[in-house]
């Protein structure tokens, strides 16, 4: 796996959801809290250049469909995991189009690298366009 | 029966050493326990009163004598010589040592087994009608739905923090032995217009608020299943409570939603979904299917008459059902010895089963969510020598489907969310109807014991349910009569005020009293309790 794309969080000023749909269109970063709705981001999509989803708990697994429903509709920006991210997630929102990651504690490198590299192969299609184990086996 | 390639044993390898990785960072006190709960319980580990819990999955029932005698080994070596067969067809060991665990998860993947997704709010182990491939009234088999569920919910990266757990069932055949309809996703395979599909259910579910899922589609093609789970799942994940554990399951945003509005919201993103090309193409349903082929059956000319054995006779007629295949006979082994513990069986027993299906039944057995063993193929002829066998082992009382053939959760006496015993009820139930004409003379009765509220002992689809609940610091047993988890789904009622420990006991018997003196022709308990209602039984209860 790829983990060069992995930047652990720029610091963009991002909007509310509600601000940058109300009055601050020209806004370029955005905040996703756990529950909005992506999909009110689709029809500006080509000219954000950061999605922050918020994960308040890492038992919240909201943030996993958000990311999926942005990189679906084709958005190309970074789209960062904020909050209660934990290294053992990492892997899994990667998978659904995470690209950086801003965690509220610290994360061990070496463990991270551990376990982004760990799997060789994966069952699902998802959004960070690895090869699912179906494809590997009819091509 | 399917067997790993190079990608199935690589991803349950590189499990083993995520775990490893895992326990030892907890056991270096590099993550708090908060944070390892839900990484361990991904793995099936539980830590419940008094040790760890560790719950293995055995993949919509199905396993080989080789698996078997592992988990025999496993039972052996780290735990204290049983194990626990469950109502989601997997089994669990009670007495596990964390430093321990990686190294049962090693051995386990020698033999194609792990314990991915056996807890957890995650898409856990996908079961099925134990009868699979055997059943007389079955469309197709429906493990190859199941294998591709399987596959497609291991380490779905999506779906691995939901709101809660979530449970699938595979089925094909009208009649439901898996209760598919009280799972969070049911599918029914069937055939229309020759076109094998499957009709999904969702919401179902039995916990506080038990509920019997609605239809959501139809009909539903091999081609298009995994997208259309993938919708169902996503407005699951998006919108299902989180602000509380007791109101997180897909029933409950279902039956908020309801289902009209719940299945437009899956079809719009079916539509989406549908677009990515999630679904595999029919070359791996074709490859799944072959290794669910069909053993190479014997033909057998006629049959001469065995000798009258009642003891053998008997467990015949009760515990073998008719096979697909003319000369072959489906085997249920009990685990329900009279004042055992139900579903468990010791390190012997287990490798005893595993012989016997080496021997005589295709190298296949099932678990059922009844919490017994299965050996799906065995000859008519073998028959005589597969009781005598499971007779020596204590294996072969004759009570499937009777009244001491009893489903009870682990309860207070391992479980820390329970309120009351199961077990010792279950034994004192069997130990009260142990004469085996009375339990016959009864009939068709399913027995169910919760120790809580969270019902994993199906109380509301017992045909007689026992919910334990905790009265002032004192065990309570509430009766329940008159659920179903079969192809007739219905949950059962409550009858009134609880009983104590032995008054549940009597209070069985004497709801079994009305029914004997109730019964018309060909009833059985739940058809007589359909037909006259609560009022008899609650009159000789409380009367």
């Amino acid at each position: 796996m790829d983990n060069a794309t992995i930047a652990i969080g720029s610091d963009e000023p991002a909007v509310t959801l509600d601000a940058f749909l109300e009055d601050q269109a020209n806004a370029t970063a955005v905040r996703l809290e756990a529950g909005e709705d992506a999909r009110a981001l689709l029809p500006h999509l080509d000219r954000i250049a950061l999605v922050e989803v918020s994960f308040p708990s890492f038992r919240d697994g909201r943030g996993y469909s958000a990311a999926r429903i942005l990189r679906e509709a084709g958005y190309q920006g970074e789209l960062r995991a904020q909050g209660d991210v934990l290294v053992d997630q990492m892997p899994l929102m990667k998978r659904c189009g995470f690209d950086s990651f801003a965690p509220e504690a610290e994360i061990d490198a070496a463990t991270l690298e551990a376990a982004l590299t760990r799997y060789d192969h994966v069952y699902q299609k998802a959004a960070d366009g690895q090869v699912p184990v179906w494809k590997l086996r009819h091509g | 029966m399917y067997k790993y390639d190079q990608y199935d044993q690589s991803i349950v390898d590189a499990r083993v050493e995520e775990f490893r990785d895992q326990v030892k960072r907890r056991l270096a006190g590099q993550i708090t326990e908060d944070q390892f709960k839900p990484l361990r319980l991904m793995n099936g580990l539980y830590l419940q009163l008094h040790a760890y819990m560790l719950r293995v999955a055995v993949p919509y029932g199905t396993l080989d004598g080789r698996q078997m005698r592992m988990l025999g080994h496993i039972a052996r070596k780290y735990d204290r010589g049983y194990g626990h067969f469950t109502t989601r067809q997997n089994i669990q060991y009670n007495w596990i040592k964390l430093s321990e665990a990686p190294d049962i998860l090693a051995e386990l993947a020698t033999v194609e087994m792990h314990a991915i997704q056996t807890s957890g709010n995650c898409i856990r182990n996908i079961s099925s009608d134990q009868f699979a491939g055997a059943a007389a009234d079955e469309v197709a088999d429906p493990r190859v739905w199941a294998e591709l569920l399987r596959q497609w919910s291991t380490f779905h990266p999506e779906f691995s923090y939901l709101p809660r757990k979530f449970k699938i069932a595979v089925i094909a055949a009208d009649e439901d032995r898996a209760a598919m309809r009280l799972h969070d996703i049911g599918i029914q395979l069937v055939q229309r217009d020759g076109v094998l599909g499957g009709r999904i259910f969702v919401g179902g579910g039995m916990g506080r608020t038990p509920m019997i899922a609605p239809e959501i589609k139809d009909f539903i093609t091999a081609d298009d299943l995994l997208s259309y789970v993938e919708a169902c799942l996503r407005v699951y994940n998006r919108y299902g409570r989180r602000d509380n554990i007791y109101k997180a399951r897909i029933k409950i945003l279902i039956h908020e939603l309801g289902a009209d509005e719940y299945r437009r919201q899956v079809e719009e993103e079916f539509v989406a979904v549908k677009a990515l090309g999630l679904d595999p193409p029919k070359a791996e349903f074709d490859r799944i299917t072959k290794m669910f082929a069909p053993p190479t059956f014997a033909t057998f000319g006629p049959q001469a008459d065995t000798a009258p054995n009642p003891a053998f006779d008997a467990w015949r007629a009760q515990n073998t059902v008719a096979h697909k295949q003319p000369g072959y006979a489906i085997v249920t082994i009990s685990l329900k010895p009279t004042g055992g513990i139900p579903g468990d069986a010791t390190a012997d027993q287990i490798d005893l089963m595993a012989d016997l299906a080496e021997r005589f039944s295709f190298n296949e057995l099932r678990v059922t969510h009844a919490q017994n063993i299965v050996l799906p193929h065995v000859a008519v002829s073998d028959l005589h020598d597969v009781w005598t066998a499971l007779d020596a082992a204590g294996l072969a009382p004759a009570n499937i489907d009777l009244i001491s053939d009893i489903i009870a959760c682990p309860g207070l006496d391992y479980c820390s969310l329970a309120n009351a015993r199961s077990i010792p009820v279950a034994q004192k139930i069997a130990t009260r109807f142990a004469d085996p004409e009375r339990q016959r003379d009864l009939g068709e009765l399913k027995l169910k014991i919760s120790g809580c509220i969270n019902a994993c002992g199906h109380h509301h689809a017992g045909h007689i349910g026992i919910l334990g609940v905790d009265k002032k610091g004192t065990e309570n047993y509430q009766l329940l009569l008159g659920g179903s988890g079969a192809e007739d789904a219905s949950l059962a009622r409550i009858t009134g005020p609880g009983f104590s420990e032995d008054g549940i006991v009597d209070a069985v018997e004497t709801v079994t009293n009305v029914y004997l003196d109730k019964r018309e022709a060909g009833e059985r308990f739940l058809d007589t309790y359909r037909r006259l209602g609560m009022d008899p039984f609650k009159e000789a209860l409380y009367g």
